[in-house]
């Protein structure tokens, strides 16, 4: 029997992403939710740029001196959220698409090992939604800010916070659609899917209170938290406090820079280790 | 190696010929054995086999073995447990009991499995946004099989002209079309269809057909399940039929035939209570089945009316009826448990 068993080829996990990149290059859809999502997040870094280039004069000089609006005004909330709602979706997509086509029997009878598949579509996922993701985020700061310099009010890549801001809005993509993927993984169901990505990532951080202390915790672990105070959505942490003490905001709704960060890692490789556990135990 | 046809179209190693570079080494596909050993490792192997879903037992304790050279038919009636077979054999699902190996190995010691064994197990299962040639091209790539297989794969099964299209536009049969050229891709050495000929035009049928034959002359093991005897009895050579998933019959073809249509003479005469005595007594079974009808086996329509004439009974007919394959396959079916397996009838 040794002398005919033939040699293996030899396994390459870059094949498999390679693979996975065919796939999602060839979905008609792609170009779409990459366009609806360059639209809509550059297009709302202009409106509120806009707006506050509009209400410049009325501002306070103090206000006007500090302009802390500038840098959430590149990366602003509607954009954020409709960020994480595309690429979680279609980061499911991925995979939720193969489960309910029923492809994914076609992929694993091709490639047994299901685990490298899992790595191999979140390394795709990944890569795709940081170069997507990094784009978008240059152009939404660049016009964001060449707006404001019309009030002298713009701020530079250079300027403190900024590069982290840009740095936290761009990592929102992979971050969202490896979670997403993952969540795919696991549920399977394209809708349910979605709606849990969705109430995850974007709804769960709102019905968190900062006021306790327990649900302060679990609000300041959650990705959109985390990217609140990368983009200093509230503006910088000093004027964030400022306002808090004046009354004008509740206390607590920014993590630590490093509780931040550490969402955007565990997030996304929790979601990929409980996928890949399951996905080898599981039934295809 | 058994011969290679000089036939146009897919041949063991016709793509690549034990040559696949790869960074500078040279690496011998599985298709390209060399030694001229048994083909054990072409063979699928089924080993007291029970799968459970929940309180359902959809595979019961099966064993059987298909091996390489021909075409060997899967059959039982919807929901006998062919597909969950097919899926355990092929490392989707995982056995409840009792093991399934492909070469000697479980289907999911591979970590790519393209090349050792190819698969087509439901046409509709594909994404209909996709093109044929981005579909496969996506899982040759997987793989590590070179681009000109997809264009050679489209080629053989005829869907050249419509690579280009949304295989959502695809009718069944050239879905297919299209999951049979997914499972030739990596010139596999295994090949397992589930119910491949569903949706196909009389000429696709045809062209299916010749293709699986083919493929089993050339030396590969080729497993195709059906609900339907007839299509099996023409495309066959050995059976595995199953019933409420348990092997009923693991035999070639033509055994199968031999043993499971028996001829009947069915004859009307008046005196019909004598002949059944005279007939009995010269070892038939004979069943009444009218007034002065009767059905005969395990004598045949010479002797019967021999028998007559010499007793001077009066026959107003006597006809022979052969039993089809298919009443065959249904009566077994019907009721699996008096049919064990590998009894004859």
């Amino acid at each position: 029997m040794t002398a005919v068993l033939p040699v293996e080829p030899p396994i390459h996990f870059r094949d498999l992403v390679a693979a996975e990149w065919i796939k999602l290059r060839s979905q008609r859809s792609t170009p779409w939710m990459l366009a609806i999502a360059a639209v809509v997040v550059t297009g709302s870094a202009v409106v509120a740029a806009h707006a506050d280039y509009a209400n410049f004069p009325r501002y306070s000089p103090a206000d006007r001196l500090t302009h802390s609006f500038s840098l959430s005004d590149a990366f602003p909330l509607a954009g954020g959220l409709m960020l994480m709602v595309i690429a979680a979706s279609t980061g499911a997509a991925t995979i939720v698409g193969e489960y309910s086509s029923g492809l994914i029997r076609t992929t694993t009878v091709a490639v047994p090992a299901r685990g490298p598949v899992v790595l191999a579509k979140a390394v795709m996922t990944a890569t795709f939604w940081t170069l997507a993701g990094a784009i978008i985020c240059a152009v939404s700061f660049a016009v964001s800010q060449a707006i404001l310099d019309g009030r002298h009010a713009g701020v530079s890549i250079t300027s403190p916070g900024a590069f982290t801001a840009f740095v936290g809005a761009t990592l929102l993509a992979p971050v969202c659609a490896v979670v997403g993927l993952g969540l795919g993984v696991l549920i399977r169901h394209s809708i349910a899917t979605t709606v849990t990505a969705i109430v995850t990532l974007v709804m769960l951080p709102i019905f968190l209170s900062t006021q306790h202390r327990l649900t302060a915790e679990i609000h300041h672990a959650m990705v959109f938290s985390a990217w609140q105070r990368l983009t200093e959505a509230y503006g910088p942490p000093e004027v964030e406090s400022a306002h808090v003490q004046a009354g004008q905001l509740i206390p607590g709704l920014y993590p630590s820079l490093s509780e931040a960060w550490i969402s955007y890692a565990a997030w996304p490789l929790v979601a990929l280790l409980l996928a890949v556990l399951v996905v080898r135990r599981r039934d295809v | 190696m058994v011969a290679t046809p000089s036939a146009p179209g897919i041949r063991p190693g016709s793509y690549n010929h034990g040559r696949l570079h790869t960074g500078g080494t040279t690496v011998h596909g599985p298709t390209t054995h060399r030694g001229g050993g048994r083909h054990c490792w072409r063979v699928i192997d089924v080993n007291g086999l029970t799968k459970r879903y929940g309180a359902k037992t959809a595979v019961d304790n099966l064993s059987f073995t298909v091996r390489p050279g021909h075409v060997t038919g899967f059959l039982g009636p919807n929901g006998a447990g062919k597909t969950t077979t097919m899926r355990v054999i092929l490392g989707l699902d995982a056995p409840t009991t009792g093991t399934t190996t492909v070469g000697g190995v479980p289907f999911r010691s591979h970590r790519r499995e393209l090349r050792h064994a190819g698969a087509l197990l439901d046409a509709q299962q594909v994404h209909g946004g996709r093109s044929a040639t981005a579909h496969l091209w996506a899982l040759a790539r997987s793989n590590g099989i070179p681009r000109r297989r997809v264009t050679e794969v489209l080629d053989e099964v005829g869907l050249t002209d419509v690579a280009g299209q949304r295989v959502g536009g695809y009718s069944l049969g050239m879905k297919q079309r299209l999951g049979i050229a997914a499972a030739l891709l990596g010139d596999p050495p295994v090949l397992v269809f589930d119910e491949p000929v569903n949706g196909m035009d009389p000429e696709g049928v045809l062209w299916v057909r010749r293709l699986f034959r083919r493929l089993a002359a050339e030396g590969r093991t080729v497993l195709l399940s059906s609900h339907l005897m007839s299509e099996m009895a023409n495309t066959a050579d050995e059976l595995v039929v199953i019933g409420r998933g348990r092997l009923i019959a693991a035999e070639p073809v033509h055994s199968f035939a031999a043993r499971s249509t028996r001829p009947s003479v069915a004859v009307r005469t008046p005196q019909a209570d004598e002949l059944a005595t005279l007939l009995t007594a010269a070892g038939a079974q004979v069943e009444r089945s009218g007034p002065a009808c009767l059905v005969i086996v395990g004598l045949p329509a010479e002797r019967i009316a021999e028998l007559a004439f010499d007793n001077k009974i009066l026959l107003h007919e006597l006809t022979v009826r052969t039993g089809s394959l298919e009443e065959a396959f249904m009566r077994l079916t019907a009721d699996s448990i008096e049919y064990p397996a590998g009894l004859p009838g």
